[in-house]
């Protein structure tokens, strides 16, 4: 049954029968299932859900996420449980209609610290991809190793889909040059929801709520409507193919994928700080001097 | 999440595969028709429904994965046990105090007249003190029976870091009434046979290796007259209220577990255990099994058998 056969997959000259059994779900079981009798897992660390714990977990880890941003393991269960329907399917298809994107499904890489050496990135022209990467992985403190392993996710290819995507989030970070904190991370995930449709991405610009109100100023004059027009207008960027970009410089990856490199949110947010103090001086002076105000 | 990283590698032992319940701690995915069997001089048990090595020694074992267990639900404890009882469970461990009544004439003494010596009790795998601690009130304030003191026993060492720091806001804080140790249940070498006049167990049971070794030793710590008490999940007797707590302890509770703790895997090892722990007959025959007298019905159902209370009594030998 397909679920709307769009047009990339239309254009991409497949065979039909093929674009068909792309599109159709792969269930291995009745999907009518109770928690007491569960199926057996599709791949490691797979936890069938029924649709009831499945809409528990979206509403609890949405609002617990929500309150508590720094619970990642509930962000990632945020976005497998609303996965489905269609959304992943579409991702998948996506890369399937894609000639690099079906060499990814193919190969499976995975990006954590074992398959990518940190020295090796290190080692690599400025302004390369790697480089760049690895600079962010150090300025911000991080590793890719900290990603949670997908669990909720029933079909295996969608499931290996959605850990690609989440392995590869912070070198969307790097690729756009938006840094880590709240502000950038929102815009960030703006142009994930436009590009890759995934309902989590969207639903957590809900946390605009708890921006700075000149943040929020920004976001909404800036960094949204960047978002939305690169998201849509650039290739999608789930079928970069990281391991081989790694040498190249960020710019000509940014031409051929059709991505404006934003604003730089730091020198702005600089700027901003900067501006902001100086007006607070000014103040202060002029209330010195008189002995009022 | 270092807890969990650290004990997904110990979580590697699948031996029979029991077809409607979930694999989460498997190595391999999809493995149903070839399931290896277990060598011949490997014993087993169950840990929720997985089957795992008795061994220690082993990395598989079951007293390793209950200890990662524990270790990572140790702060968040009584948090777990409000969600897995809806907050019941503490009037389930006030009523079992009071229905022990500690702190009574001994009832190993003989004498009437002299003063009570005070009760020498130990609970065992109660890490965070909960029973322990009711157990001195209790016996303080209501028997009047000041020298009475407890030993909390636990395998676990963050459970008991946790008892400690907990002791610090009581009276009994670094009182010689209150002490710790660091035991598993089925090897009490440093408690001398016909010492104790109670044993307590409250919700550790169903966790331990081998059950009836360690009611053999609590027959052989306990005194003659000596009371072994034990507080434990168990069978729910009616089917209806059974079929809706079964889901709700099934679905609900690993989801909570997840949400509030960011551990699903511990949570479901919990209400996987208390479904495999043996329900309120064949525990109570385990009971006798072991030496105890039980007397009358031999326990006593809470909230519908949600838990039970099952009490035995060391004979004592006519001399």
């Amino acid at each position: 049954m397909a679920l709307g056969l769009n047009r990339h997959l239309l254009a991409s000259g497949l065979p039909k029968e093929l674009i068909t059994a792309c599109t159709t779900t792969t269930y291995q079981y009745p999907r009518h299932f109770s928690v007491l009798n569960r199926p057996l897992p599709n791949y490691e660390g797979h936890v069938p859900l029924t649709r009831l714990e499945k809409t528990g977990l979206a509403i609890g880890s949405a609002v617990y996420s929500l309150y508590n941003p720094y619970r990642a393991d509930l962000i990632a269960a945020l976005g497998e449980a609303t996965a489905t329907p269609y959304f992943i399917y579409r991702l998948r298809d996506a890369m399937l209609s894609d000639p690099t994107g079906r060499r990814i499904l193919r190969d499976r890489p995975r990006i954590s610290s074992k398959t990518l050496s940190m020295e090796h990135l290190r080692s690599l022209p400025e302004n390369s991809v790697g480089r760049t990467y690895v600079g962010w992985l150090d300025r911000e403190g991080v590793s890719p190793d900290t990603r949670d392993s997908v669990k909720y996710i029933d079909d295996e290819e969608c499931a290996y889909v959605m850990q690609r995507y989440r392995e590869c989030h912070d070198l969307y970070h790097a690729l756009t040059g938006l840094p880590i904190f709240r502000e950038g991370e929102i815009a960030l995930k703006a142009f994930e929801f436009a590009n890759t449709l995934l309902p989590m991405t969207g639903m957590s610009l809900a946390s605009v709520i708890t921006l700075k109100p000149t943040e929020r100023k920004r976001f909404f004059q800036i960094y949204l409507p960047w978002a939305m027009d690169n998201g849509v207008k650039s290739k999608e960027v789930i079928n970069i193919y990281w391991e081989e970009q790694l040498g190249r410089n960020v710019e000509s990856l940014r031409v051929e994928l059709g991505i404006d490199k934003p604003v730089d949110m730091r020198d702005i947010r600089k700027k901003d700080r900067a501006r902001r103090k100086a007006e607070k001086e000014a103040k202060e002076r002029s209330g010195d001097s008189l002995g009022i105000n | 999440m270092n807890s969990r990283s650290a004990l997904r590698p110990l979580l590697r032992a699948t031996r029979f595969q029991c077809l409607n319940s979930p694999r989460h701690f498997t190595q391999n995915s999809v493995a149903h028709a070839e399931s290896s069997q277990p060598t011949n001089h490997e014993r087993t048990t169950h840990f929720g429904f997985e089957t795992v090595a008795e061994a220690e020694k082993e990395a598989r074992g079951k007293p390793v994965l209950v200890a990662g267990v524990f270790s990572n639900v140790a702060e968040n404890y009584d948090t777990m046990n409000d969600f897995m009882s809806l907050g019941i469970h503490r009037l389930w461990k006030d009523h079992f105090v009071r229905s022990i009544n500690p702190g009574t004439s001994t009832p190993s003494s003989s004498s009437q007249t002299s003063p009570s010596p005070g009760w020498t009790m130990l609970d065992v795998a109660g890490g965070t003190g909960d029973i322990a601690f009711r157990l001195l009130d209790h016996a303080t304030n209501i028997n009047a029976s000041p020298s009475s003191t407890i030993t909390i026993s636990d395998i676990n060492p963050s459970m008991l870091a946790e008892g400690r720091k907990r002791s610090l806001t009581t009276v009994y804080a670094h009182s010689s009434r209150l002490s710790f140790l660091l035991a598993n249940s089925e090897h009490l070498e440093s408690v001398s046979d016909n010492s104790i006049d109670l044993y307590t167990v409250a919700f550790g049971i169903r966790n331990f290796t081998d059950q009836p070794k360690a009611l053999r030793e609590a027959y052989r710590v306990l005194k003659p007259g000596g009371v072994f008490a034990c507080l434990e999940f168990s069978g729910v007797t009616n089917s209806l209220f059974d079929a809706v707590y079964k889901r709700w302890s099934f679905g609900a509770i690993p989801l909570i577990g997840q949400l509030v703790a960011g551990d699903r895997a511990s949570y479901q090892y919990l209400v996987e255990s208390i479904e495999k722990h043996p329900k309120q007959e064949e525990f109570r025959d385990m009971i006798r099994e072991a030496g105890f007298e039980v007397p009358g019905k031999g326990w006593e159902d809470l909230t519908g058998g949600i838990a039970a209370i099952h009490k035995g009594i060391k004979p004592v030998v006519k001399s």
